[in-house]
């Protein structure tokens, strides 16, 4: 407990200057309801987080916020210093954060390959006019969109099924194809939402390996929502927990697992 | 069997246009989720444009390239201006001003070109091909054109990145968007290249229709048709069913007694209904599943 409470008062102050990602005392409601009540933390560059609560705790809310999706009633979110509130949500993948999603949101009747294309659209800028008459720099770039696409096919194994339409795909390969899709922007802050949600035991672990390796290869920063505790304990190098909308502990996986209120949150209370 | 071949051939001509027109009724549907009824008189209207160019001294590609620039950006004009203030209204908003875009079109071109039927020229002339009047040069130029854009448009769609982004952002707005596609432009895109691919269906087949404001009327029922049995949200599918029902109804018009040319229409009402009955979502089109 008393460890806990240190990191949750020193973080603010101490990692400022290097957070990636800052989240400042963000409020969102629902009707009455406040979905997040004032949640502050920071994510390092190149750390690997998760946020875990029980059901309704905020968790998604607040991706939704990193995404633009959701604006918060008040606080800010800050991605190395700079707010993203001001940002258009089709520009959130121009300042490095990229995401899944729990429950996909891939284009279902596009082939797996034109999936991942449609991630790197930012990184290679062209306009309508010039696509049309087919301008060789054009052509170059749609080269380089597409070679970006296939490096990815073969980093996540998917060459097998490339050319098929993703809706034909079983859940587990889906959802490969969309953390492909996520990667394929290079983003600098990679958000998964639930990434072992529908897996089986032996895919859970090869994902565990997966997003570490991902973490280490591509310098990316991952800020991680799941509900499969075994994993996240596993992999994570700090843990956020939610619950009700408020931050109730931070810490090292061990620091949390025995914290009072993260039990009492999961468990109830014996009173 | 030589007719039936010429017949084919006479349908698959036809069919090309529907096919253009089925073609761009998907684009809108894929990117609104409406059907736009004024496609008919978006190309109807841009035909007149090309007309009115040529009558002033300009060269036939010259009024061709200008008819479909111009449409081109009227396109974009209409979806900026009429569609996406209401892109969250109900359907029947949609239907209103779609029908309302209709009526104004037709009785504007009434008004500045008048109703009288006019004559267009064509630039591959009319000779008969294979000495029956089945298959003029015409139609095979005018298949020509369609299916080379039906062909460029293909690989538009397929190997550009905007191409990709526009379809991106027809499956999936909100998750185009984070990775980055700018879908409002898409959207409005799609309205200018529809009315482009109009004006371009419209230009060809005003030699064999003639060209005055209802021109388009009957041909926009075979574009529906087209477009219902490719499923509506599938371009291929859309470009299929368009010859499918051109083919279907010359020969429907030359074997089945009592069809003859004046129920020929009916053929394309009867398809609707029967894909609509049979397989809603069309031969290629996705049934549309919801999580509730």
């Amino acid at each position: 407990m008393n460890a806990v409470a240190y990191a949750t008062a020193a973080a603010p102050s101490a990692s400022a200057a290097q957070a990636l990602l800052a989240v400042r005392d963000v409020r969102v409601r629902f009707g009455g309801i406040a979905a997040l009540d004032g949640v502050s933390f920071d994510v390092k560059s190149g750390e690997l987080l998760g946020l875990i609560g029980p059901n309704g705790a905020g968790k998604t809310t607040l991706f939704n916020c990193l995404s633009r999706l959701y604006a918060p009633v008040a606080g800010d979110i800050l991605i190395e210093g700079r707010s993203i509130l001001e940002i258009p949500p089709h520009r959130i993948v121009d300042i490095g954060i990229s995401r899944t999603f729990q429950n996909l949101a891939l284009f279902g009747s596009m082939s797996v390959l034109d999936n991942i294309r449609v991630g790197a659209h930012r990184r290679s800028r062209s306009n309508f006019l010039t696509d049309a008459v087919g301008l060789p720099g054009t052509r170059r770039r749609d080269a380089a969109l597409t070679g970006a696409a296939w490096e990815l096919v073969d980093y996540l194994d998917l060459r097998d099924v490339a050319m098929r339409a993703v809706s034909d795909l079983p859940f587990g390969l889906q959802k490969r194809v969309e953390l492909a899709r996520a990667l394929a922007a290079r983003p600098k802050l990679l958000l998964l939402d639930e990434p072992a949600g529908g897996l089986n035991h032996e895919e859970v672990d090869n994902l565990g390996r997966l997003i570490r390796t991902i973490r280490d290869e591509r310098n990316v920063t991952v800020l991680l929502v799941e509900h499969h505790m075994n994993l996240v304990m596993s992999i994570c190098d700090k843990v956020v927990v939610l619950d009700f909308g408020r931050k109730i502990a931070e810490g090292t996986p061990a620091q949390v697992r025995a914290d009072r209120d993260v039990i009492a949150a999961y468990l109830g209370t014996a009173e | 069997m030589d007719l039936f071949l010429h017949q084919a051939l006479a349908g698959l001509a036809t069919g090309s246009i529907y096919a253009c027109l089925a073609l761009a009724i998907v684009m809108i549907y894929a990117a609104i989720n409406h059907l736009n009824f004024a496609q008919g008189e978006m190309a109807m209207f841009s035909t007149f444009i090309a007309w009115q160019l040529m009558q002033w001294g300009a060269p036939y590609l010259l009024a061709f390239v200008g008819a479909a620039a111009f449409s081109f950006v009227a396109g974009i004009a209409v979806e900026r201006v009429l569609f996406r203030p209401i892109h969250k209204a109900p359907v029947l908003s949609h239907i209103v001003l779609f029908i309302a875009l209709f009526a104004i079109l037709n009785s504007l071109a009434g008004f500045i070109w008048d109703y009288n039927v006019k004559s267009f020229p064509t630039p591959f002339g009319s000779r008969s091909l294979f000495g029956n009047g089945l298959v003029s040069s015409h139609d095979a130029g005018m298949m020509g054109v369609a299916f080379t854009m039906l062909v460029l448009l293909y690989v538009f769609f397929r190997h550009t990145r905007i191409g990709l982004a526009m379809r991106a952002a027809a499956a999936n707005p909100e998750s185009a968007r984070l990775a980055g596609v700018r879908v409002g432009r898409m959207i409005s895109l799609g309205w200018g290249m529809a009315a482009a691919i109009g004006a371009v269906a419209g230009i060809m087949i005003a030699p064999v229709v003639f060209l005055d404001p209802n021109m388009m009327t009957s041909i926009l029922v075979y574009g529906f048709a087209g477009a219902v049995v490719g499923g509506l949200t599938s371009p291929g599918g859309a470009v299929f069913g368009g010859l499918a029902v051109g083919i279907i109804e010359n020969l429907a018009g030359t074997y089945i007694p009592y069809v003859g040319r004046e129920l020929r229409l009916t053929i394309a009402l009867f398809i609707i209904v029967a894909v609509l009955t049979a397989k809603p979502s069309g031969l290629f089109g996705r049934a549309i599943v919801t999580r509730v």
